[in-house]
């Protein structure tokens, strides 16, 4: 049976693992490799790190950064951040991640899923996006969280699954870094909308908002960072709960 | 030596890495060449069956079926695994290695595509590939297409139907998902293909 995923999020910023509040508020959790890897052993599904500053400092993915926390990595390791065109697509493959997360730049140049899908395959194709309620909808927003885009969040879902992409990251900025729940809402509605996978991430705080957000919110995986940096809720212990409440896990793992 | 086939199509970092890394040594190659100095053959491969094409032009299509014919173990993995049957409705265009009977179909409309994530293996018989695996061990997939399940199916998983998760006749061996991405039990696969005599 194919199971609900649970995925650790590592947000870098100049080399360190970082955490904020709603986008902003940034506290450091360590080293990149070391909390992939730790995170690996604990049981996650999948390793996702975001250069959280690349497209606002205006420069490339932390290749580097990429290449030592896949180096002894062997579940899947996506990697998103500051990847603008096809060629830092390739960049980021070469340094050993499997698929990149595309966001601002598939936003402003959608041919761009299209692009990356056609040369490594939809599989390898994350779509970030990245909503925040306001006026009865859900908005787009680009750069980390910092400009609007007036854009529809169920609208741009459907298009960038129908251009290729093979999965969605969809983050509530509402719930980021709140500890209050994912917003199953946000979640189902963009799952009944699309063929594809659905991560949701933002708001992750305790075993029971992993088990609304498989049941109400029809996340295929989920995804969060804070509560595992920190040790608030090892991933064993969430996996261990969620098997309890029958929710399909991969355990033991 | 381990040759990883080159044909263009993805990314094969991952699966060499994953060789180096229980001690094989593996190289990536696209000459046809060098498979006939090679003591096993790996055919990785992710995205669109059309890529295949490519082994026919390279002349790695026929370099490929001699030395598995002379018994050269040779592992198909995800897309490489699907090239081993007739063919898929992916690109039926683009003949298969007919190894296995069988085409490759898309997965029914009532699940989501493609089947992304950790599924259970069920293994159906004793396989030198799955050696010391427990029954339903956990696997990484990502796919759209899926081969049937054959005579060969040495382990099933199980997305709005059956299909082939593993594959083995002789010294030809596939799996569909991905043991380079599968952790710890996918390690042990890949160590088990190294020991294939």
């Amino acid at each position: 049976m194919l199971t609900k995923r649970i995925i650790a999020c590592l947000d870098v910023d100049g080399g360190r693992v970082v955490k904020g509040v709603q986008f902003n508020n940034l506290r450091d959790a360590g080293d990149p490799a070391e909390c992939a890897t730790t995170h690996a052993r604990d049981g996650a599904d999948e390793i996702v790190l975001l250069d959280i500053t690349a497209t606002s400092d205006e420069r490339g993915t932390l290749l580097g950064t990429v290449a030592r926390t896949a180096r002894s990595l062997f579940i899947p390791f996506t990697v998103g951040g500051g990847i603008r065109q096809l060629a830092d697509a390739a960049a980021v493959f070469d340094a050993g991640a499997d698929k990149v997360a595309i966001n601002s730049a598939a936003v402003h140049r959608p041919e761009l899923i299209s692009e990356i899908a056609e040369r490594f395959g939809s599989q390898a194709v994350v779509v970030a996006i990245d909503a925040k309620r306001g006026n009865g909808k859900f908005e787009v927003f680009v750069a980390g969280g910092r400009t609007a885009t007036a854009r529809d969040a169920i609208q741009w879902a459907r298009e960038a699954a129908s251009r290729g992409a093979g999965e969605l990251l969809l983050t509530s900025m509402d719930r980021d870094g709140t500890r209050a729940g994912f917003d199953c809402e946000l979640t189902r509605l963009v799952s009944q909308a699309v063929s594809i996978p659905v991560i949701a991430s933002g708001g992750a705080g305790s075993a029971a908002d992993f088990i609304d957000v498989f049941r109400d919110g029809c996340a295929d995986a989920a995804l969060a960072a804070s509560i595992f940096h920190f040790g608030i809720e090892s991933i064993v212990e969430l996996k261990s709960r969620l098997h309890a409440a029958n929710v399909p896990v991969r355990w033991p793992c | 030596m381990i040759v990883i086939v080159d044909y263009g199509a993805g990314n094969l970092n991952s699966v060499k890495k994953a060789f180096q890394h229980i001690g094989a040594d593996a190289v990536v190659t696209s000459e046809p060449a060098s498979l006939a100095a090679a003591d096993k053959i790996v055919l990785p491969g992710v995205g669109h069956f059309s890529a295949l094409g490519v082994l026919e032009r390279m002349g790695l299509r026929e370099a490929m079926s001699q030395n598995a014919r002379a018994g050269k173990p040779l592992l198909g993995i995800c897309l490489g695994m699907q090239w081993l049957f007739d063919g898929s409705e992916e690109a039926p265009q683009i003949t298969g290695a007919r190894l296995f009977s069988g085409t490759c179909r898309q997965f029914p409309l009532s699940v989501k595509s493609p089947h992304v994530g950790w599924n259970s293996l069920t293994v159906q018989k004793e396989s030198r590939l799955l050696q010391g695996l427990m029954q339903d061990t956990f696997v990484y997939y990502t796919h759209s297409f899926h081969a049937p399940v054959v005579a060969a199916t040495t382990a099933a998983s199980e997305y709005g139907l059956p299909f082939s998760a593993a594959v083995e006749q002789d010294n030809i061996f596939g799996v569909q998902f991905h043991p380079e991405k599968s952790g710890p039990a996918g390690l042990l696969i890949l160590k088990n293909f190294c020991e294939v005599r």
